[in-house]
């Protein structure tokens, strides 16, 4: 189990490097938005896997506090600082 | 390998791939409406049976709780951001995406 633990957090570690490529090219800053939002739910999941492979129950809170933080980014993002007009940061 | 250890083994495994069709999916898709379907699938689907899957192997029911908790947060956040996105984003005028 150990090993397939370890895999399992590597994979979506990569997981996650891949979705940095939507943050780079947006282009608007909802699909930014959202890949962050993907990285908050990943993150949650390799930390659970990681809580039970090394047998650290504390990155259990960790996860919770990332997965509540999760909601306060985003609503955050879409109330305050999603501009009114998107700007197309691509083509300059 | 217990049978509850196999069980596990293949709820993470799907899970994982579920994870994966969402970021492929977020790569992939052609505009923000489409991503947030994918988005919301490796939300809801793949860290739900990834949080199954560790459940079965959690070392008390306060611990297999917390994990349900934790999950349960997560769709929470993904059901009110993924309406909240979309609204702004009509309401900002980015268009739908046409074939």
């Amino acid at each position: 189990m150990q090993t397939l633990y370890l895999a399992l957090a590597l994979f979506l570690l990569l997981n996650l490097g891949a979705g940095m490529w939507r943050v780079l090219r947006g282009p608007t800053a909802a699909d930014r938005m959202l890949a962050a939002q993907l990285f908050g739910t990943t993150a949650v999941a390799v930390l659970l896997v990681l809580a039970q492979a090394t047998g650290n129950a504390t990155l259990r809170d960790v996860a919770l506090v990332f997965a509540l933080l999760a909601a306060v980014t985003a609503v955050a993002f879409v109330r305050r600082a999603w501009p009114d007009q998107e700007v197309d940061h691509d083509s300059k | 390998m217990t049978p509850s250890d196999y069980l596990s083994s293949v709820l993470l495994i799907v899970g994982a791939f579920f994870s994966l069709a969402g970021t492929l999916g977020l790569l992939r898709f052609p505009d923000v409406y489409t991503r947030l379907h994918a988005l919301t699938k490796a939300d809801n689907v793949g860290l739900g049976l990834v949080v199954a899957g560790l459940a079965l192997q959690a070392e008390s029911w306060a611990a297999a709780g917390k994990l349900l908790l934790i999950w349960l947060l997560v769709l929470l956040a993904g059901a009110s951001v993924s309406h909240l996105v979309a609204r702004g984003a009509l309401q900002r005028g980015i268009q739908l995406w046409r074939r």
